[in-house]
């Protein structure tokens, strides 16, 4: 008789359901996973030591780019370490601006992640009505930024400027007429928080959609069912934190326990899983789309009744006016001084850090009292959950790990940095 | 995290610790510096203990200290030329390998920095050992307290070429394979020391030493005359309008 034995197999770095750049190197006992080493760094630009070079604002546009699916969290991050040093404090509105972005970005994400893990598990349809929403959303962040993507909106002292008050409209082109665009101007008529209350009261029917597609599905059942369990006590050993935490029923999320910004001000839940299995990840994150609405609804509410300044008056760490710099030396010196040399950060450290989609990612800032960060080091959610990776997997078969990547929710610009 | 809360983890780990922690807390934020030959000890204790219970380990990463608060720009002395013109310096970004810093004026250069966290308490807490040897930094591995500090003792290795002993597997994780040398030390320089490019003669790809100059567009400057909480007075103050 022949003798069988076990195999090694190579996984990517560039595979369909591998999310961006992941190698795995697998070994196995055939379908079986014996073992799986994760290679990664594929996508390490060094993002921390870039940091020490540069005066500390013109960091904050490298934060997007570390996990490119929730931006606006990761620069709330590091914003708020420098603040903490710093000892200033956003005004009352800035803090419910970046409250709703951080929300409108978990529901970036997470549509996100529910549309490419169903694509990975083999439900096409997700994914293309996914980003219908996801659209809707990245026209709020080129609204108040003017970029899609890679906003760097948030800002030591505040956001960079107020909410617009008229939500950009199309225009009329051979694609775009008539019945059609009105309809698709509809919402478009007012601000963008008249756009924003619009979305979040049409928001619910379409998670219903996804549930709907999903949360039944007895494919779907089939390939997350009792795949990936993960105990509280090993989820807590291995530094997971997010929803891989939450799946596991560990009611653990810093909105709650640790506030920041004015998620003591607003209403709502904590989902947890029971069985720590891939579906309770995905039921903990729908759930969490549903919550991040009514966080918004709430900011909406209270970012309509009170106007007021959305960054600190202190133009140490904040430009003045381009009318101020008309008529007054003082506001110019400030101007040029804040855009040559920065401004200075009392010696110090802090670690600051926020509940971004994937997890708790935090931000280790040490300054030595210069214009630039001694050691910036970003703490990345998915960098510990894909450690657990050769862990978790053991045993299981080579279609459950691409489950696993996917109820990882990895995207290699943080793990990788 | 209240203030209270903050200040009883100080008072109950020195109550337990005694003289093997130095303890500070600044902003409710908890340090304690330890020596790298009582982690293990420290460690099991904050696990295990129902005081501490810190049953997560959120992150550790390493640090350099090489150059910690030297600026490249005189800021307080005047000379008779007027201020130094702050081109020059040791900024990581202003040299290439052949002429790295070899100078060390700090006494011990690098730290692991660990960053603990208490689901049962909803507490933080900071670890921050230093290496005794700068030639051969070498920490105890936490691996078999926390199985997850895994890759991040492996980045700390591959960053700063800290040695974890005792570490199961420690390769490196984020750089090349085959990469030379430790990129976030401080002495290492930003554009790094090779290049890549895929060579049509040869049909392959390969490495050639860097062939872009080192700037930096903004000197490292420390002033301490930036008082923020003034400026902060003086443009809420409508001097101007009055």
């Amino acid at each position: 008789m022949q003798e069988i034995r076990n195999y090694t197999m190579n996984f990517g770095p560039q595979h369909p359901a591998a999310h961006g750049v992941l190698r795995l190197i697998m070994e196995m006992d055939g379908e079986t996973i014996v073992r799986a080493d994760p290679h990664i760094g594929l996508l390490h630009r060094g993002t921390e030591k870039l940091a020490e070079s540069k005066p500390f604002n013109q960091s904050i546009g490298y934060m997007d780019r570390l996990d490119y699916v929730s931006m606006m969290c990761n620069e709330h991050a590091y914003v708020k370490a420098i603040e903490t040093l710093l000892g200033i404090e956003a005004p009352e509105r800035a803090q419910y601006i970046r409250t709703m972005f951080d929300e409108i970005t978990r529901i970036l994400n997470h549509l996100m992640w529910v549309g490419s893990n169903a694509l990975d598990l083999g439900a096409m349809a997700v994914f293309l009505y996914a980003f219908r929403e996801r659209e809707e959303l990245m026209d709020c962040y080129e609204a108040v930024s003017g970029a899609r993507m890679h906003a760097t909106y948030y800002r030591p002292g505040g956001v960079y400027r107020d909410l617009p008050s008229q939500m950009p409209q199309y225009r009329e082109s051979p694609w775009h007429k008539g019945n059609d665009l009105k309809r698709i101007n509809s919402w478009r008529e007012g601000s963008m928080l008249d756009y924003l209350e619009a979305f979040t009261n049409d928001f619910p029917s379409k998670v219903d959609e996804y549930e709907e597609l999903l949360t039944g599905n007895r494919i779907w059942k089939q390939r997350t069912v009792g795949i990936g369990v993960i105990s509280p006590e090993l989820a807590q050993q291995w530094g997971m934190t997010g929803a891989m935490l939450r799946g596991s029923g560990v009611e653990w999320d810093l909105r709650k326990k640790q506030p920041y910004a004015k998620y003591a001000e607003v209403d709502f839940d904590i989902p947890v899983g029971v069985n720590g299995d891939c579906y309770d990840r995905y039921l903990v994150r729908v759930e969490e789309m549903r919550q991040s609405n009514r966080i918004i609804q709430q900011c909406v509410k209270w970012l309509k009744a009170n106007p007021g300044p959305v960054m600190v008056k202190n133009f140490k760490v904040a430009p003045p006016t381009r009318f101020e710099m008309k008529e007054d030396m003082e506001a110019m010196i400030h101007h040029f001084k804040l855009f040559t040399e920065g401004y200075c950060v009392p010696a110090g450290e802090t670690y600051c850090a926020v509940e971004a989609p994937k997890g708790e990612f935090g931000c280790y800032l040490v300054s030595d009292g210069a214009n630039k960060p001694f050691r910036v080091h970003l703490r990345a959610p998915g960098f510990a959950h894909l450690s657990s990776m050769d862990t978790i997997v053991r045993g299981h078969m080579l279609a459950d790990v691409v489950a696993m990547i996917g109820t990882y929710d990895l995207v290699f610009g943080e793990v990788d940095r | 995290m209240s203030d209270q809360h903050s200040s009883a983890l100080a008072e109950s780990l020195a109550a337990r610790f005694g003289e093997t922690l130095t303890l500070s807390t600044v902003r409710n934020e908890t340090t304690a510096e330890l020596a790298a030959a009582d982690l293990i000890a420290v460690a099991t204790a904050l696990r295990d203990e129902p005081e501490f219970r810190f049953s997560e380990l959120v992150d550790l990463c390493g640090i350099d200290y090489l150059g910690h608060g030297q600026t490249e720009w005189d800021t307080e002395s005047i000379s008779s030329t007027g201020f130094s013109r702050g081109v020059e310096g040791q900024a990581m970004g202003r040299f290439n390998w052949a002429e790295r810093p070899r100078g060390n004026n700090e006494p011990r250069r690098f730290a692991a920095v660990i960053h603990l966290l208490s689901i049962a308490h909803n507490r933080r807490l900071r670890l921050r050992v230093f290496c005794d040897d700068d030639t051969l930094p070498v920490v105890p591995s936490l691996t078999l307290i926390w199985p997850g500090v895994n890759w991040f003792e492996r980045e700390a290795f591959d960053l700063y070429g800290i040695i974890f002993d005792g570490h199961p597997d420690l390769r490196r994780i984020l750089t090349d394979y085959g990469f030379v040398g430790h990129p976030f030390r401080k002495d290492f320089p930003l554009i790094g020391n090779v290049e890549v490019r895929y060579d049509p003669e040869q049909k392959r790809v390969i490495y050639e030493p860097v062939s872009i100059e080192p700037r930096i567009l903004v000197p490292r400057t420390i002033r301490n005359d930036a008082d923020l909480m003034q400026a902060e007075a003086e443009a809420a103050d409508h001097w101007r309008e009055n």
